[in-house]
């Protein structure tokens, strides 16, 4: 990768229950040593069988992990090549920009508006122009304007599971991040709306960098530029997307996508 | 068929022990409301006792109850919800916050009388209220936190983590995941805890007993440092301290007092409900 990269994860660990002093639980070391390069304006794709530290690896990114307690993280993990572990990093200011959406499509308790424009309200945004374009631009992105543009005011929840995660697709896009993150953004969803994810996703990497662990080895050749394989917590094997998937050098990733294990 | 019969035996078993916990309430209930019912009227609830309370009404005692109640309410719910998001949102777990947490436990079984005689010690003598509504509903505050903490605590985490975390990831404080999110999603818990609390600070005679209750006074409080009657310990005079007291006057102050606490409650139960419905997981 030629291209300065937009992530790069430098010797990073992280490791859950480090100090169970008073949980009393064992340590579970989920990422080993990772070291990886994000490009920008390109779709990443981290899969490998579960339990591989591909959570972990995404929520080190917008540091969801500081959520927790009793974990340990070493190594670096820089966002433009900067440090975003270091003092002066605002973490509110961080998860703006590395916009995250989560397996199961969670809609904020209100309307479907409510929903997209929340991000860009709790960062004190009040003109009623920016949050309406917003809504438009960030639904459209999704692929999911032209379903709910007369349902603007329904309740979140009233919309179908397919919908919801685009709207959560669009609730993260509202911020414009510069990095969108996906943990299995299609795993409850149907073929009809998993193909309407993916499409939407085709487009927004020409303006985003977009770091997807998919929820099928199928789909992650489908979408993926670039490829990192993860095992045990441990990079197996990393490059172009077709390489990867076509082509792996690594033993085990070739095992892991013909299917011998997993 | 062995196995038929002993299934039936159990299932006999387990709906009279059910009924074991009902009769009694529906008795205490019916017995109340039927010899206490002729003695409620108009004049019995806004008219001052008369002739050493044998005769008029109980006014001064349920203003009293009304008035430590909400005292009560104003000292613990922003107390008590306050420190059960510090426990349930920011504590980390600890063995400071485990500490307060057994505290908690701990002070909810401790018995009534014990936080009269606390009242009695900090608010009335050491820091000067005397006998007075505001040392009377301190030490209901007192005896309420527990419960308040522990059901308000119990409420917002019962509102799924990943409301929080989908906040944080939309660039959200941790204070506006909470007041946006997480303390909306458990105001139905919260509302049912703290009602719960006060219904029990409602109907409590041993902590007023030392620091605000009195035996006799016909007109109403005048500031928060006036005494004042209130219904439970009025009932417990009526029915032990004054000789040649009439039965109706008892039951239709019991009655009050039960009207007064099961509203409280109904209340509670239809907000529960309501909100209920509108809960979105």
């Amino acid at each position: 990768m030629v291209e300065q990269p937009k992530i790069h994860l430098e010797h990073v660990g992280f490791t859950y229950n480090a100090t169970s002093a008073t949980t009393g639980a064992e340590p579970v070391e989920a990422l080993k040593d990772v070291t990886l390069s994000i490009p920008p304006h390109a779709i990443t794709v981290i899969f490998g069988p579960s339990g591989g530290g591909k959570t972990t690896l995404l929520r080190l990114i917008n540091r969801l992990n500081d959520m927790l307690s009793g974990t340990r993280r070493t190594g670096q993990v820089l966002l433009d090549g900067q440090d975003i572990y270091a003092h002066d990093v605002s973490v509110v200011e961080l998860r703006r920009r590395v916009g995250m959406v989560f397996s199961l499509p969670l809609p904020i308790p209100g309307t479907v508006r409510h929903n997209v424009t929340y991000g860009l309200q709790l960062a004190g945004m009040r003109d009623q122009t920016v949050l309406d374009n917003a809504l438009v631009r960030s639904l459209q992105q999704a692929a999911l304007w032209d379903e709910v543009k007369d349902r603007l005011d329904d309740p979140a929840t009233a919309l179908s599971g397919g919908q919801q995660q685009r709207l959560c697709i669009a609730r993260s896009l509202a911020l414009e991040p510069d990095v969108l993150l996906l943990d299995e953004p299609t795993s409850g969803l149907d073929p009809i709306s998993t193909a309407k994810v993916e499409h939407s996703l085709m487009e927004l990497k020409k303006h985003y960098t977009i770091v997807i662990v998919p929820h099928s080895v199928q789909q992650g050749a489908r979408v993926a530029d670039y490829a990192a394989f993860f095992l045990m917590g441990e990079l197996m094997e990393a490059g172009p997307g077709r390489q990867v998937f076509i082509n792996p050098k690594n033993k085990r990733t070739e095992d892991y996508i013909t299917g011998r294990f997993g | 068929m062995r196995q038929r019969i002993m299934q039936r035996v159990g299932f006999a078993l387990l709906a009279l022990t059910s009924l074991i916990v009902v009769v009694p309430i529906l008795l205490v209930v019916g017995i109340i409301v039927a010899r206490g019912l002729n003695a409620v009227s108009w004049e019995f609830l806004t008219a001052m006792p008369r002739e050493g309370m044998r005769a008029g009404g109980i006014l001064p005692a349920i203003v009293g109850t009304i008035l430590l109640t909400l005292g009560t309410a104003l000292a613990a719910i922003p107390v008590g919800v306050a420190g059960a998001i510090y426990l349930s949102e920011y504590a980390s777990d600890n063995i400071f916050t485990r500490s307060i947490r057994l505290a908690i436990i701990n002070l909810a079984g401790i018995p009534s009388v014990v936080y009269g005689l606390f009242g009695l010690g900090l608010f009335v003598i050491f820091l000067r209220f005397g006998t007075s509504i505001l040392a009377g509903s301190l030490t209901l505050a007192i005896m309420t936190l527990p419960i308040i903490v522990s059901t308000t605590e119990e409420a917002l985490r019962s509102v799924p983590m990943e409301f929080r975390t989908v906040s944080a990831s939309l660039g959200g404080t941790r204070w506006q995941g909470i007041w946006k999110i997480i303390l909306p999603q458990a105001f139905p818990g919260i509302v049912t805890g703290v009602l719960l609390g006060l219904l029990r600070a409602a109907g409590e005679t041993a902590p007023i007993l030392f620091t605000v209750a009195t035996f006799f006074l016909p007109r109403l409080p005048q500031s928060v440092f006036d005494q004042t009657m209130a219904l439970p310990y009025h009932l417990f005079v009526i029915s032990t301290q004054v000789p040649g007291m009439p039965m109706e006057i008892q039951y239709g102050t019991a009655l009050v007092l039960l009207v007064l606490v099961l509203s409280l409650n109904l209340v509670a139960t239809l907000l529960r409900s309501y909100f209920r419905r509108r809960r979105q997981w």
